[in-house]
C-alpha cells in the first residue's frame, strides 16, 4: 500500500477551493453515482480483500450505530449520538491508521473505534451510564471519548509533541497522532490553540474535522466565514478538503497526512465534508431546524450506496458477498446487544476508588459512609 | 395565577424582559432557531428577531467575553451556558473580567450581564451534564449568584436578575425544569436576594436551594408524619446570602442541616455552617450538619442516586442532629 501514497504537500494554487457551500471542490475518488475518478494529487491502490474490507467496515459500523439508536429508544441507553452518514469519513480515516498511531476521538467515533479493533463496549457503557467510558487508553492507542467540545484537540497536540520529543518520528515507521473533532469545535479557543501548538512545534498531528454541517442546530454559517481547512493555513498548518462520504478519498487523504506527520514533516488538517443524517443525539429534534429536502440531497450522496455500486461494477464483490456482510453485521449487532444489556449497575464504591492515586483519608471515610448507608437501607432497618 | 412548568415560567419571564427592556439580548448556543436544548428560549427568536436572540458560535469564553463587550456598549445580555459542565471554558471571562471590570473602573462601568446555567443532576445524563459549580462563582467577589427552585421564583427571579446592574450567575435546577406550579404574574412578592421560609417548624432548620429544596420539603413532610416539625428555608441567593432569616430560624430551632448537590468540601454549606456557628453559637444545640454530594467527580448516571442527597440522607442527618 505504501508505494501508492503521495505526499500531502501542495502549493496554494493546486489546493481546491469550495465553489459554493453545497458543492465544495474537494478531493473525490468516487462520485455519488459510484464512478471512480482521478485526482492529480491523491490516489489509492488496495488489494481486493482490502477493498472488500472497507465495505464490511462501512456496513458493520452503520449497523452497530443503528443498534445504539435502537437501544436508546428501548431505554437501554441514556443517550446515543448517531454517526449515520459519516461512515466513510470514519472508516476511510480509521483504516488509514497504522498500528503505532494514536487516536483522540470526540464522542461520535464508533466507526474509528471499530477500525482500530477496540472493544466497543466502553462507548455503550458510557452512554448507558454504567461507567464513565474508561479503558486502557495506552494499550488501545485510542483515548477516551471527549464530551467537552474541542478539549481533546489540545491533549492530542501535547501527545504529538511528546511523540516528537521521543524521537518517534522521521521515517515511514514513525508514529502519527490523529484527533477527531467537529465543525462546531473549530469555534472553541482550545481548537485554535491546538493549531498554534501543532504548528509552532511542528508536531506529528492530523486534525481530522468531520464537518457534518451541524453543531446541534447551528450550521457552519454560525461557526466560520472561511472553512476549517483554509483557516488551518493561517496557522501554518496545511489543510485539505475531502469528500467525507467517499471512503477511498478519505482513506487516501488521511494516509497522506498521517505519513507526512510520521516522517516528521509536521501537522495538517483534513476537513471531511459530510453530513449528520440523524438528529444531534437521540435527545434532539432536528425537524425544528432542517427540512426533508436537505436530507434528500444528502441521501443521494450516501457513502455505502456509492461504494457498493463501484465494488459490483469492478467485479470486486457480488451479491453473495454483500449478503455475507449483512449476516455478519447482524451477528455483531446481536452479540453487542447482549453484552450491553448485561452491563449492570456499578458498586457505589466505584465513584470513590479512582479519583486519586493516593486516596485522601476524608474520601476513604466518605466511601465507608456511603457503603454503610447503602447497607442500612438494604437491611430495611429503616422504614423510610 | 396560572400554572406553568419552570421552563415555561423562565420563557415567559424572559419575554417580559425582552418586551420591557429594548437593550436586552439573549445569546448562547442553540438558543435561537432551536429554542435552546431545554426549550427555555422557545419561540423568542421568532418574536424578537435574530438580532436580539442570538445563536452564537460554539465558544463559551466567546459568549461571556462578547457579552461583556456588548454591555460596555450599553446592551444587557442574558447569556445561556448550555450545561453546567461547559461553563469552564468561560472561567477567565467570568471570574477575572465580568466580576472585576466594574470594580477596576472605579464604579464607572456597570456590567448588567445575566448568565443562565442549567445545573445539577438527577436526569440520567452523561458526564459534564450534572454538575453543581455554584461555589466557584459564589466565591468570586463581583458576581451575584442566585438559583430558583420553583416556577414562580423562576418567572420573577430571571426578571429581577435582568433588571439589576450587577452581573448575576443564574442557576436553573434542570431536574425541576418540568415541575409545574402556580405562577403569580401580577406581583413579585420577594426581592431577588431574599431567602424564603417555606415551612415553619421548631425542631430543626433545613436549609436548601435549587434542586434540593424539593428534597428538603419532602423530608420535612416525612418527618412531620413522625412528629418532628422541621423548618425549611430556600436560600434562593447564594451570593449574597440573606442571613437574617437563617439566624432567626436557628436561634429558634437550635439545629440546622444544609442540603446541596455540590460536593461538601469548601462549598456553600461550609459557609452557612461557619456563619451560623459565628452568629448563633449560644443557640445551637448541635453542630450544623451538611448533606451534600460526595467529594468526588459526579459519577456515572447509574450511581447518581447514591451520590445525590435524598430524603433518607436528609432524615438521617436530622436524626443525628437531634441525637447529638
Ligand atoms: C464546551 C462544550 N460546550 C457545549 C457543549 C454542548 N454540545 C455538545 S455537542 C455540541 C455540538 C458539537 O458540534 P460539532 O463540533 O460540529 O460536533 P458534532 O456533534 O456535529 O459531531 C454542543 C454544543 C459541549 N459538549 N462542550
Ligand atoms: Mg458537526
Amino acid at each position: 500500500m505504501g508505494d501508492t501514497q503521495r505526499p500531502a504537500k501542495k502549493t496554494a494554487k493546486s489546493r481546491p477551493k469550495p465553489a459554493s457551500a453545497n458543492e465544495p471542490e474537494f478531493v473525490q475518488l468516487l462520485t455519488p453515482e459510484g464512478q471512480r475518478v482521478q485526482h492529480p494529487d491523491y490516489d489509492i491502490t488496495l488489494t481486493d480483500d482490502e477493498y472488500r474490507g472497507l465495505y464490511r467496515d462501512l456496513v458493520i459500523t452503520r449497523e452497530l450505530d443503528a443498534q445504539g439508536t435502537a437501544l436508546q429508544r428501548q431505554g437501554q441507553l441514556g443517550l446515543w449520538p448517531s454517526l449515520l452518514g459519516q461512515e466513510a469519513a470514519q472508516v476511510g480515516s480509521g483504516r488509514a491508521l497504522k498500528p503505532q498511531d494514536t487516536v483522540f476521538p470526540a464522542y461520535r467515533e464508533l466507526g474509528v473505534q471499530w477500525c482500530r479493533g477496540i472493544d466497543l463496549i466502553s462507548s455503550f457503557a458510557l452512554f448507558r451510564g454504567t461507567d464513565l467510558g474508561g479503558r486502557d487508553v495506552a494499550a488501545d492507542r485510542f483515548n477516551m471519548y471527549a464530551i467537552v467540545i474541542a478539549s481533546q484537540t489540545l491533549h492530542a497536540a501535547g501527545y504529538a509533541m511528546g511523540v516528537a520529543m521521543d524521537g518517534a518520528v522521521g521515517n515511514d515507521d514513525g508514529e502519527a497522532v490523529v484527533v477527531y473533532h467537529g465543525d462546531g469545535a473549530t469555534s472553541e479557543g482550545d481548537f485554535n490553540e491546538a493549531l498554534i501548538w501543532a504548528g509552532v512545534f511542528n508536531s506529528p498531528l492530523v486534525l481530522f474535522c468531520q464537518n457534518n454541517q451541524y453543531a446541534i442546530s447551528e450550521t457552519n454559517a454560525r461557526q466560520f466565514r472561511l472553512p476549517p481547512y483554509r483557516r488551518a493555513e493561517g496557522f501554518g498548518v496545511p489543510g485539505i478538503l475531502v469528500d467525507g462520504n467517499d471512503v477511498l478519498a478519505t482513506y487516501a487523504v488521511t494516509q497522506a497526512a498521517l505519513d507526512r506527520a510520521r516522517r516528521g514533516e509536521g501537522p495538517s488538517l483534513v476537513e471531511a465534508y459530510t453530513y449528520r443524517m440523524q438528529p444531534h443525539t437521540t435527545s434532539d429534534d432536528a425537524t425544528r431546524y432542517r427540512d426533508e429536502a436537505e436530507l434528500d440531497f444528502w441521501r443521494a450522496k450516501d457513502p455505502i450506496v456509492r461504494y457498493r455500486k463501484w465494488l459490483s461494477a469492478e467485479g470486486l464483490a457480488d451479491e453473495s458477498y454483500f449478503a455475507a456482510v449483512d449476516t455478519e453485521a447482524g451477528e455483531q449487532v446481536r452479540a453487542l446487544r447482549a453484552r450491553v444489556m448485561a452491563l449492570t449497575d456499578p458498586e457505589v464504591t466505584e465513584m470513590f476508588d479512582n479519583v486519586y492515586a493516593e486516596m485522601p483519608p476524608g474520601i476513604a471515610a466518605q466511601r465507608a459512609e456511603a457503603v454503610e448507608f447503602q447497607a442500612s437501607l438494604e437491611e430495611g432497618s429503616d422504614v423510610r | 395565577m396560572t400554572t406553568m412548568s419552570m421552563i415555561k415560567a423562565l420563557n415567559e419571564g424572559l419575554r417580559r424582559v425582552l418586551e420591557d427592556q429594548p437593550k436586552s439580548l439573549v445569546m448562547g448556543e442553540d438558543v435561537g432557531r432551536l429554542g435552546g436544548v431545554f426549550r427555555v428560549t422557545d419561540g423568542l427568536q421568532k418574536d424578537f428577531g435574530s438580532d436580539r436572540i442570538i445563536d452564537t458560535p460554539l465558544a463559551e469564553s466567546g459568549i461571556i467575553g462578547t457579552a461583556i463587550g456588548l454591555a460596555l456598549r450599553g446592551y444587557r445580555p442574558i447569556c445561556e451556558i448550555q450545561f453546567d459542565g461547559f461553563v469552564y471554558p468561560a472561567f477567565d471571562q467570568l471570574v477575572s473580567q465580568l466580576a472585576k471590570i466594574p470594580n477596576r473602573s472605579g464604579g464607572r462601568v456597570r456590567l448588567p450581564v445575566v448568565v443562565r446555567i442549567p445545573y445539577g443532576g438527577g436526569i440520567g445524563a452523561i458526564e459534564h451534564h450534572s454538575e453543581s459549580p455554584e461555589a466557584y462563582f459564589a466565591h468570586t467577589a463581583g458576581l451575584k449568584v442566585v438559583t430558583c427552585s420553583n416556577p414562580n421564583d423562576a418567572y420573577w427571579m430571571i426578571q429581577q436578575a435582568a433588571a439589576g446592574d450587577d452581573p448575576v450567575i443564574f442557576f436553573e435546577p434542570k431536574r425541576r425544569y418540568h415541575s409545574k406550579d402556580d405562577v403569580d404574574t401580577e406581583s413579585a412578592g420577594l426581592d431577588l436576594y431574599r431567602a424564603r421560609t417555606l415551612r415553619e417548624g421548631r425542631t430543626a432548620t433545613l436549609i436548601a436551594y435549587g434542586p434540593t429544596v424539593d428534597v428538603a420539603v419532602n423530608a420535612a413532610a416525612a418527618a412531620a408524619e413522625e412528629g418532628t416539625d422541621l423548618e425549611v428555608i430556600d436560600l434562593r441567593s447564594l451570593s449574597p446570602i440573606d442571613w437574617e432569616p437563617l439566624f432567626a430560624s436557628v436561634r429558634k430551632t437550635g439545629r440546622a442541616v444544609v442540603v446541596h448537590e455540590a460536593p461538601g468540601n469548601i462549598g456553600v454549606g461550609a459557609e452557612v455552617a461557619a456563619r451560623l456557628s459565628e452568629e448563633c453559637f449560644y443557640s445551637l444545640e448541635s453542630p450544623v450538619l451538611r448533606v451534600t454530594g460526595y467529594d468526588v467527580p459526579y459519577p456515572a448516571s447509574r450511581l447518581e442516586d447514591d451520590y445525590l442527597p435524598n430524603l433518607d440522607r436528609v432524615l438521617d442527618a436530622v436524626d443525628r442532629s437531634l441525637e447529638y
